[in-house]
């Protein structure tokens, strides 16, 4: 049986690992490798990396950084942040990624994810959305959460997957950095509405978070940061609570 | 020395990466003077299966992979790379592979989700010098091998119904996951693959 996956996050800023609240108030939190490493020996499933700066300059930095992950750690890793060609998709895949996650410059043109799946396939888009919650509905925000546009999360994540992104990273803005649990009603609702994988994000904070995002919110993935780089609680441990509680993990 | 065969498709750096670790000589490369040399190939893989065809035989990497496997040296079909051994694939329309290993490509079924993506178990159907116990490795794929005789399936991975997930006719073997992204569990399958007699 798929074993539900978890993934901690690595937010790159300047070539450290940093976290912040409400995608605010950024602290430190070490060296990329060295956190890629250690999660790989813990048993994490995968890893993310997002470039949070994403300027010009930092781009060089990060398909450095790529390059030096593919060589470290041999389990699949995702990288996110600034991408806005096929162009920059391609060199982060030679660098040694074997997914690329897109924001903001799919929202400002959807066609790059066509683009982008017919040329390098569905299985290495990933597609992350950052969403927060509006009297009822979720509304999409790009730039890091930090300009909303106009459109409905669930409008937007049919499109992109009708489009041909191969996975959806869903992060719920409210939650994010809280430890208060991540957002179950629309990890669900996504989760039941597309038929690619759903990754959970925002809010981890409690081992019972992990197991209501799999069997509530019905997600394929978790995926989490502070808890892991502050030690609350290591992958291996996340994985034997699964275990126990029914749930396949690896 | 492991000559990983280069034809464009796919993230072959992460193939070499992996050997690199494990100490095991490798050269990445489309001459075939320098594949010829080697005492093992790899034949990595992501994409589409008729394109990938397409370039094999435009290569003429066809024609050497047949001879290299008539040869009874040691060749290891990685993702896409194990379902172009097979005779045929069902993706996009019927396109015919390198027939090493009677058998078809097909759509996964009954499954919950259509493409097949993360961690999920091996489980060795028949002892086997590369496979000898089981673990979990990671697959992304919407595609996977039936071969015609069952006594080619050397492991299998449930997901809706169960499908093999290593395949093997003497020299010639196929993983259906991604042994250089499969942690320990995966780094050893290439360790083995390097050391196997046939």
């Amino acid at each position: 049986m798929l074993a539900k996956r978890i993934i901690p996050c690595l937010d790159v800023k300047d070539g450290e690992v940093v976290k912040g609240v409400n995608f605010l108030n950024l602290r430190s939190e070490g060296d990329p490798i060295e956190l890629a490493k250690k999660y790989s020996k813990q048993g994490a499933d995968e890893l993310v990396f997002l470039d949070i700066t994403a300027t010009l300059e930092s781009r060089n930095n990060v398909v450095d950084l790529v390059r030096k992950v593919a060589k470290n750690v041999f389990i699949p890793f995702t990288v996110g942040g600034g991408v806005r060609s096929v162009k920059d998709i391609s060199e982060l895949l030679s660098a040694g990624a074997d997914k690329v996650s897109i924001n903001s410059s799919a929202l400002k043109n959807p066609k790059l994810l066509n683009d982008a799946s017919n040329r390098f396939g569905s299985q290495c888009i990933v597609l992350a959305v950052d969403v927060k919650r509006t009297e009822g509905s979720w509304n999409v925000y790009s730039h890091g959460g930090s300009k909303s546009i106009n459109i409905n999360a669930i409008d937007w994540i049919k499109e992109a997957e009708d489009r041909g992104v191969g996975e959806i990273l869903l992060t719920s803005m409210d939650a994010d950095g809280t430890q208060a649990g991540v957002d179950l009603e629309i990890t669900k609702l996504i989760s039941d509405m597309v038929s690619i994988p759903v990754i959970a994000s925002g809010g981890i904070g409690k081992l019972d978070h992990f197991k209501d995002a799999f069997i509530i919110g019905e997600a394929d993935a978790v995926l989490a940061a502070s808890v892991f780089h502050r030690d609350i609680f290591p992958v291996q441990t996340v994985k034997k609570y699964l275990l126990k509680n029914g749930i396949q993990a690896r | 020395m492991i000559g990983v065969i280069q034809y464009g498709m796919g993230n072959i750096g992460s193939v070499k990466n992996a050997l690199d670790h494990l100490g095991i000589p490798n050269i990445v490369t489309a001459d075939k003077n320098q594949l010829s040399s080697c005492e093992r190939l790899i034949l990595p893989g992501v994409g589409a299966f008729e394109p990938a065809m397409n370039i094999l035989t435009d290569l003429k990497f066809d024609v050497f992979i047949k001879e290299w496997a008539l040869n009874e040296k040691p060749i290891l079909g990685i993702c896409l790379g194990m379902q172009l051994l097979l005779t045929s694939s069902k993706e996009n329309g019927t396109t015919n592979g390198l027939n090493l290993i009677p058998g078809q490509v097909m759509p996964i079924k009954n499954a919950h989700r259509k493409i097949h993506i993360g961690w999920n178990k091996v489980e060795p159907t028949i002892e086997n010098a590369i496979i000898p116990k089981s673990g979990f490795a990671y697959f992304v794929h919407s595609y996977a091998c039936q071969p015609e005789n069952k006594l080619n399936v050397i492991a299998e991975t449930k997901y809706g119904n169960s499908f093999p997930s290593a395949i093997q006719k003497r020299n010639v073997t196929g993983v259906q996951f991604h042994p250089e992204k499969s942690q320990d569990f995966g780094l050893n399958i290439l360790r083995n693959f390097a050391h196997a007699s046939v």
